[in-house]
């Protein structure tokens, strides 16, 4: 996934906090992307990810902490120097301008000496217009356009200004389903081609571990992990991170010498497990079904239904009742509501029990 | 039933008025009512309303962008007292708004004795006029703007500053043409009543002929010296203005809701 970022050093930022009146929106953040990286903030709403992106903008000023870009300080900067471009959840067209003109902007407002000709910015709209496949609307007004067009001119005119990094808040948003996934595999195509540093938030962990080279997740104003998408999908550092990441299956356990005990199961517990008392996290499509007599959890079959290619059994385990998923072909033959059976995560995730 | 018994109210409150303000201004031909018009204390009324109106408008015209922008675009300390502030001249009587300048200013006021000797006049000039009219239409402006900069909200702001654009190129491009018909809807209203505005400016004025009679005030004059066809024709000036004022009201009304709906469709 990171294979089309290089090792320098473009973003850094360090112990980066900010108040809004009493409530802090962003404690200490600290976190680097690299040249040409894809970086997601992923977190829910009011975890500070979009603050995080106002303050790289400079909408926002941190009451504490550094930016550095290209070892440039950004916080010294006025937002208009930064040459970062922007795209707002909402897009934030010029309605009164038609598309050629708010992709024009940043050009038009540059001092006389640095302003490029007029026949050098229709140019300029015109190549970014094929590059967001939008030829033949650039007479249309904002209000004249569908959602993920707009989105797309919000773009070109972020990248009309050949910008250092790219910022997105929630880009695909305010957009349908069908749309979103097909402007996702388009901006990471874009992002490819550009290969300009970007920074991109959302709260749809699907998106963010589908596009990005790597993601940081935020929760109350705090980066919780860091990482490629397999890295937090695989071993999330805290429980949040793994309810947050996909479904889950929690249960209680114990830690002893090496062994993890789940009811009256064992096994041996993963690396680095914390001794004691600990909360079992597994994915419910990450288990294996074997007979009432064999080893795992023992659980009670209640309900079985065909999902498409995946089925979905309910079982009862210690009393409560878990949604597990199978796919086709692991699904051992028989099962059927009212069987006992054993099951057994096959990659569990411990925590201390907080 | 309720439509027959508003237009009856209509007619009644509205109409009939109007329609005295005119028959009585022709009372005695239309000679005699040009001769009203253009007597020397009559012109130099008008002339004294217009440029009461042409002092106070423009500066409460900025002053309502100012504020409106800063409510709507910023979050800061003490913007619900501003915003109280805004509305206070709709909630006091403008002989109240006169009579602060009055008080301030006046001979018997906190710097009356001061301005006497320098010997400037503030009450019973043009000074005093300017300020009571600009303190009674403060927030016709203001009142204009700030929902529709609240529903704009400040996105198209950011992104220009994003793209390069200064402070002011972003408000000359951005900002204002995004409000340009709701500002005139504002500068409008804030017009009218700063032309027909009596209450705060009798108070300051001292009803000097020629010299701080604004037209409201010599139509009262000429009023109660009996000189009815005189009160008629300056207060038919009054009246064509009000219908002036209901017309352009009307066609930037429609342009307003026009743009609104344009932004609704977003």
């Amino acid at each position: 996934m990171a294979a089309n970022t290089d090792d320098t050093l473009a973003l850094e930022i360090r112990g980066i906090s900010k108040q809004f009146g009493r409530f802090p929106a962003l404690k200490d953040v600290s976190l680097q992307a690299r040249d040409k990286e894809f970086l997601a903030l992923l977190g829910p709403s009011g975890s500070g990810k979009t603050t995080l992106l106002r303050v790289l903008a400079g909408l926002e000023q941190p009451d504490t902490g550094e930016v550095r870009f290209g070892g440039e300080d950004f916080l010294a900067l006025p937002v208009r120097q930064r040459k970062v471009g922007m795209v707002f959840q909402h897009y934030a067209l010029f309605r009164h301008m038609t598309v050629a003109q708010n992709i024009a902007f940043g050009l038009t407002v540059r001092k006389r000496s640095e302003k490029p000709s007029r026949a050098e910015i229709k140019d300029r709209v015109a190549h970014l217009l094929e590059l967001v496949q939008l030829e033949g609307l650039e007479q249309r007004f904002p209000s004249q356009l569908s959602g993920g067009q707009r989105q797309r001119v919000a773009l070109a005119r972020a990248l009309a200004i050949e910008p250092k990094m790219l910022l997105l808040d929630e880009p695909f948003g305010a957009l349908d389903a069908q749309v979103r996934r097909e402007l996702r595999r388009w901006l990471r195509d874009l992002h490819e081609r550009t290969g300009v540093t970007t920074v991109f938030v959302t709260h749809d962990q699907e998106e963010a571990l589908d596009l990005a080279d790597r993601v940081a997740i935020l929760k109350d104003g705090q980066l919780i992990q860091l990482g490629q998408p397999n890295e937090v999908y695989e071993q999330p550092a805290t429980p949040f991170v793994f309810d947050f990441l996909g479904q889950a299956c929690r249960m209680p356990g114990l830690v002893e010498g090496g062994r993890l005990r789940i009811a009256d199961w064992e096994s041996e517990a993963p690396k680095d497990a914390p001794q004691g008392a600990v909360e079992v996290f597994f994915r419910p499509d990450e288990v294996a079904f074997a007979p009432a007599d064999g080893a795992g959890l023992a659980a009670e079959v209640t309900g079985v239904a065909q999902r498409g290619p995946d089925v979905r059994i309910d079982c009862r385990i210690e009393g409560q009742v878990m949604e597990l998923e199978a796919h086709g072909p692991t699904l051992p033959p028989g099962v059927a509501p009212g069987l006992s059976v054993r099951i057994k995560p096959l990659r569990p995730m411990v925590y201390p029990v907080a | 039933m309720m439509i027959v018994g508003s237009a009856l109210a209509m007619a009644g409150l509205i109409l009939m008025p109007l329609v005295v303000v005119f028959h009585d201004a022709f009372a005695e031909g239309a000679g005699r009512y040009l001769q009203a018009l253009t007597e020397p204390d009559a012109i130099a009324a008008v002339k004294l309303t217009l440029l009461v109106a042409a002092i106070s408008v423009p500066l409460n015209a900025a002053f309502g962008v100012a504020a409106a922008w800063a409510i709507s675009k910023f979050e800061f300390r003490g913007k619900s007292v501003l915003l109280t502030l805004i509305d206070l001249p709709f909630s006091i009587s403008p002989v109240v708004s006169g009579l602060v300048w009055v008080l301030l200013f006046g001979a018997q006021g906190w710097l009356g004795p001061w301005l006497l000797e320098h010997d400037a006049k503030v009450i019973f000039a043009v000074p005093g006029l300017v300020l009571a009219t600009l303190l009674v239409t403060f927030p016709f402006v203001a009142r204009e703007l700030i929902p529709l900069m609240q529903q704009q909200g400040a996105d198209e702001e950011a992104a220009a500053l994003t793209l390069g654009a200064s402070g002011l190129t972003t408000f000359l491009r951005v900002t204002l043409p995004n409000i340009k018909w709701a500002l005139l809807y504002g500068v409008l209203l804030c017009n009218a009543r700063a032309m027909g505005e009596f209450g705060a400016v009798s108070v300051v004025s001292g009803h000097i002929r020629g010299l701080t009679n604004t037209l409201p005030l010599h139509v009262e004059v000429l009023y109660n010296d009996y000189d009815s066809v005189g009160a008629f024709a300056a207060a038919s000036i009054l009246a064509g203005l009000g219908i002036i004022t209901l017309v352009l009201k009307t066609l930037l009304e429609w342009r307003v809701s026009g743009g609104l709906a344009g932004g609704r469709k977003h």
